[in-house]
């Protein structure tokens, strides 16, 4: 059994000797970016979190996420001026967008640790739409040396500015709960009346103790309809006028009908007042709004996550060689622009001057560096990896490949097929019978007594009303959401967990999902008699010098010897010396250069990272893209389950095959662009299978999108993560196969949920229909109907399995306490 | 049973301060994130010297 680092939850390589002592005993660490955080976090004393997190946290990949200069361009006035906002005191505030903020127990971790750095004035992170806001005082601390903080402990800020869409959805989620809590207070009121009326029915009443019931019961209920009620009543007419008759139709005519009739009584005299039941109605039907609405601003997301994948600054050229930053709203077409290394490529271009290896995976899926040389052009998003390169901006904005893509990803949300529009035509369906039921019932009570066709229209109406009904899919969804995030896959669409139990065919994207995405030392070859771990000890210290991603597949040591004046020289490697000894690290020409030594062919082609020193080579490094280790375990898991099982990668054909041979999956495909990958999404789905992709990369965003349902993995890049309807924690695959049986057990208490409560309503409605139920029967029928339906929900909630880590519910869940009793 | 005269219109009094504290709450951003502040008071360090815990022991 391998050992799996305390911090990020990986393996950890058989040749790391890191650890971290906790409650006295040493805890295994996989590498020194894990080292460092959790170092940090114990420093701070914050030790709390790993007891709250509900699962291990992603690996802190970006080595330099914790270095000030990398911010630095945020603590310019003309940066700041579009997201900083600055009160009359100079204290700062701007809100910022984190990566890998999942969780409460991220959240926790962050405002803990940022508040007692001096300077900061306050900060609230919230893990529901994963941002933070800051206030500081810029005279005493500046906003990268926060951020770099942030970065320290694993989490990559980025500063968002205040879009319209996120406002408005803030607006939306505040109106909504306080119709929530105005309807909630208001039905409490009512029914503690109607109890007293119950009882004064039974055992006599005084009229004016009656009446006034009445008169009170009018007055907490009027609110509730008026106020608290009236998206109903819209949503209604809107239906109305677009002649599609919804559910919302006969619930504000039961609502509406019930408080008119319950005025008219309480002014005319009467029977009966209903202010206790609409008011509980208007209540379980706000409440599953909210749940809704909190699903659909998580969607929104998207937006923001892709226009981080830009930089919001470029460095331009000016006509004497001068450099100039300038915000990116500032560039025009034609403008020169410098790309550092490691910068990522402001807009699509051509390359004017030098040439270098751009990373493109983000946007096409492709693992290999591209080569880029002047002429050749460039995709704005991408990374360049090699020496600086000059471009000229070919295309800005809206032409970009980035906006062409999101276009794309709009376009495929929108076409999101299946369960929102069967759940229209049921509704309308039972919307049609409860309307035609209520008119048939009324006519042939005027005939036989016309005083009580009104009271048992009315209570047809209100018994029909589909309480439990609403209640079976939301309670179970929300069950079901809860346990399989306590397993490490987060829903984030409503309707995700529904879909994901009748999937059949899943479609792996490779770079980044059945892989790492990241190069990882695949093959070591000595060439010395230097032992391989001495060889390593000084590959990863010359390499902590580099930030070129080839770097960071070398483990960090911190207790290794360092590395002395070392220097890193671009496009060869690194160069430097240590305990007296002169090292190089990097192209096999450029090391055998410092010892005069030959290199064999087969190290010059392949790609090989080598380590020499002065009198010879020592060892060489293969890198490659390595399988996640629960790949194999994962597919056989979705294979044994019946499900078929495909690769669509952009990657090159021998690279995708390597893969499907070792994870024996028969169908693949290569060299695929989102838009093919979305075809032959949609050939599948034309099939009539139910596909669920997974995938990491910006250009799965639109397959993502176009999916039945999709999944993330948490490492990958922000956008497809929010595009998809759920992510798996920790980016472990393995999560799939155990979400996908809770997904089945939460589709069958669905249905079970909804023949107990159709059965309660089918039964209920030709008793009512034909006046034998009493309003204090129908009461109590509702209640112990809702009642069942949610504790058959709650079955789902059970810990049967060996989950134990998962303290929290994640951030998403967050209806849930509403809706339990 | 006269009391109820008096009893409930004070309860509805209550009501309304309680929908007005509501209110406040939602105003001032207090149900924005429903999810943290449940746990944080799980964790028994609600004050804020703690980064310097080390010191006191």
């Amino acid at each position: 059994m391998t050992t799996t680092c305390y911090h990020c939850g990986d393996a950890v390589p058989a040749d790391c000797t890191l650890e971290i002592t906790v409650d006295d005993a040493p805890q295994p660490i996989c590498c020194s970016g894990c080292h460092a955080v959790a170092s940090m976090i114990f420093g701070a004393g914050l030790d709390d979190f790993y007891k709250f997190r509900p699962a291990p946290t992603g690996r802190p990949e970006d080595i330099s996420a914790g270095r000030v200069d990398r911010y630095a361009r945020f603590d310019e006035d003309r940066v700041q001026q579009d997201f900083v906002f600055r009160d009359n005191d100079g204290i700062c505030e701007a809100s910022l967008l984190i990566e890998g903020l999942y969780c409460t127990a991220c959240g926790w971790l962050i405002e803990r640790s940022l508040d007692g750095v001096p300077g900061i004035r306050e900060i609230r992170v919230n893990p529901a739409t994963g941002r933070a806001m800051l206030r500081w005082d810029p005279d005493q601390v500046h906003l990268s040396q926060l951020m770099a903080h942030m970065g320290r402990l694993g989490y990559q800020p980025h500063p968002v500015l205040a879009d319209a869409m996120a406002t408005q959805a803030n607006r939306e989620r505040r109106s909504a709960m306080r119709r929530l809590i105005v309807a909630g207070l208001g039905m409490m009121q009512a029914m503690m009346f109607a109890v007293a009326l119950y009882f004064g029915q039974y055992h006599g009443m005084d009229p004016d103790h009656m009446q006034f019931l009445r008169l009170v019961s009018m007055l907490v209920a009027t609110p509730v309809v008026l106020y608290a009620g009236l998206p109903i009543f819209l949503g209604a007419i809107r239906d109305l006028r677009n002649l599609r008759p919804g559910m919302d139709v006969p619930v504000s005519l039961a609502i509406g009908a019930g408080y008119f009739a319950s005025v008219w009584v309480t002014f005319m005299g009467g029977p009966e007042i209903y202010f206790d039941s609409i008011s509980m109605f208007t209540f379980f039907l706000l409440v599953a709004r909210y749940v809704e609405m909190a699903a659909r601003h998580r969607a929104n997301a998207t937006n923001d996550a892709l226009a981080r994948l830009v930089p919001d600054t470029a460095i331009r050229l000016g006509g004497d060689g001068g450099e100039e930053e300038v915000p990116l709203r500032d560039l025009s077409l034609g403008d020169r622009l410098l790309v550092r290394p490691g910068a990522t490529i402001p807009a699509d271009g051509t390359v004017l001057r030098g040439h270098g290896r751009v990373d493109e995976s983000m946007l096409t899926g492709e693992s290999d560096p591209q080569v880029r040389y002047a002429g050749s052009s460039v995709v704005g998003g991408s990374v360049n990896l090699g020496d600086s390169i000059e471009i000229r901006v070919d295309r800005l904005g809206q032409d970009t490949v980035v906006s062409h893509i999101s276009r794309l990803l709009r376009r495929a949300q929108a076409e999101r097929p299946g369960l929102a529009r069967l759940a229209d035509t049921v509704a309308r369906y039972f919307v049609s019978v409860v309307l035609v039921a209520a008119l048939t019932v009324f006519a042939v009570w005027w005939r036989i007594d016309p005083a009580m066709a009104f009271p048992v229209t009315l209570a047809m109406l209100v018994a029909t009303c589909p309480c439990a009904l609403s209640l079976a899919t939301p309670t179970a969804l929300a069950a079901g959401t809860n346990r399989m995030a306590s397993n490490g896959l987060l829903v984030t669409r409503g309707d995700a967990l529904e879909t994901l139990a009748k999937v059949n065919h899943v479609v792996l994207d490779k770079t980044g999902t059945l892989t790492e995405g990241r190069l990882g030392v695949v093959e070591v070859r000595r060439l010395s008699d230097c032992s391989d771990r001495q060889a390593l000890a000084i590959a990863s210290a010359l390499e902590h010098h580099s930030e070129h991603p080839l770097a960071r597949a070398f483990p960090r040591d911190p207790a290794g010897a360092p590395a002395e004046n070392a220097e890193v020289v671009r496009g060869a490697g690194v160069d430097g010396s240590i305990a007296g000894q002169r090292y190089r690290i990097g192209r096999p020409d450029w090391v055998a250069d410092l010892s005069g030594a030959g290199v064999s062919d087969e190290l010059a082609r392949g790609a090989w990272v080598v380590l020499g020193n002065e009198h010879g080579l020592l060892a060489a490094y293969r890198l490659a893209d390595r399988l996640r280790s629960d790949a194999a375990e994962t597919v056989a898991a979705l294979q044994a389950a019946g499900i078929d099982v495909e690769i669509a990668s952009g990657d090159a054909p021998s690279a995708v095959e390597g893969v499907a041979e070792r994870l024996s999956i028969r169908r693949w495909q290569a060299r695929m662009s989102p838009e093919q990958k979305l075809a032959r999404l949609r050939q599948i789905q034309a099939e009539g299978a139910v596909v669920l992709m997974v995938g990491d990369g910006i250009n799965d965003a639109p397959v993502l999108a176009g999916a039945n349902v999709s999944a993330a993995l948490n490492e990958g890049t922000a956008l497809a993560q929010t595009s998809a309807a759920m992510v798996l924690l920790g980016g472990r695959l393995r999560h799939l196969a155990d979400g996908l049986a809770t997904a089945r057990r939460t589709l069958r208490v669905i249905r079970q949920n909804l023949a107990l409560s159709a059965s309660y309503n089918a039964s209920v409605l030709p008793l009512a229909a034909m006046g034998l139920v009493p309003p204090w029967l129908a009461a109590i029928g509702m209640t112990l109907s809702s009642v069942v339906v949610v504790m058959n929900a709650r079955r789902l909630c059970g810990r049967d399995h060996a989950v134990g880590r998962c303290v929290l519910p994640p951030a998403n869940t967050r209806s849930q306490g509403v809706l339990q009793p | 049973m006269n009391v109820i005269f008096i009893s409930i219109p004070i309860s509805l009094i209550l009501v309304g301060v309680a929908v007005w504290a509501f209110f406040w709450a939602v105003r001032s951003g207090q149900y924005d994130d429903l999810d943290s502040p449940a746990y944080t008071v799980l964790s028994d360090d609600d004050d804020k010297k703690r980064p310097r815990k080390k010191d006191n022991r």
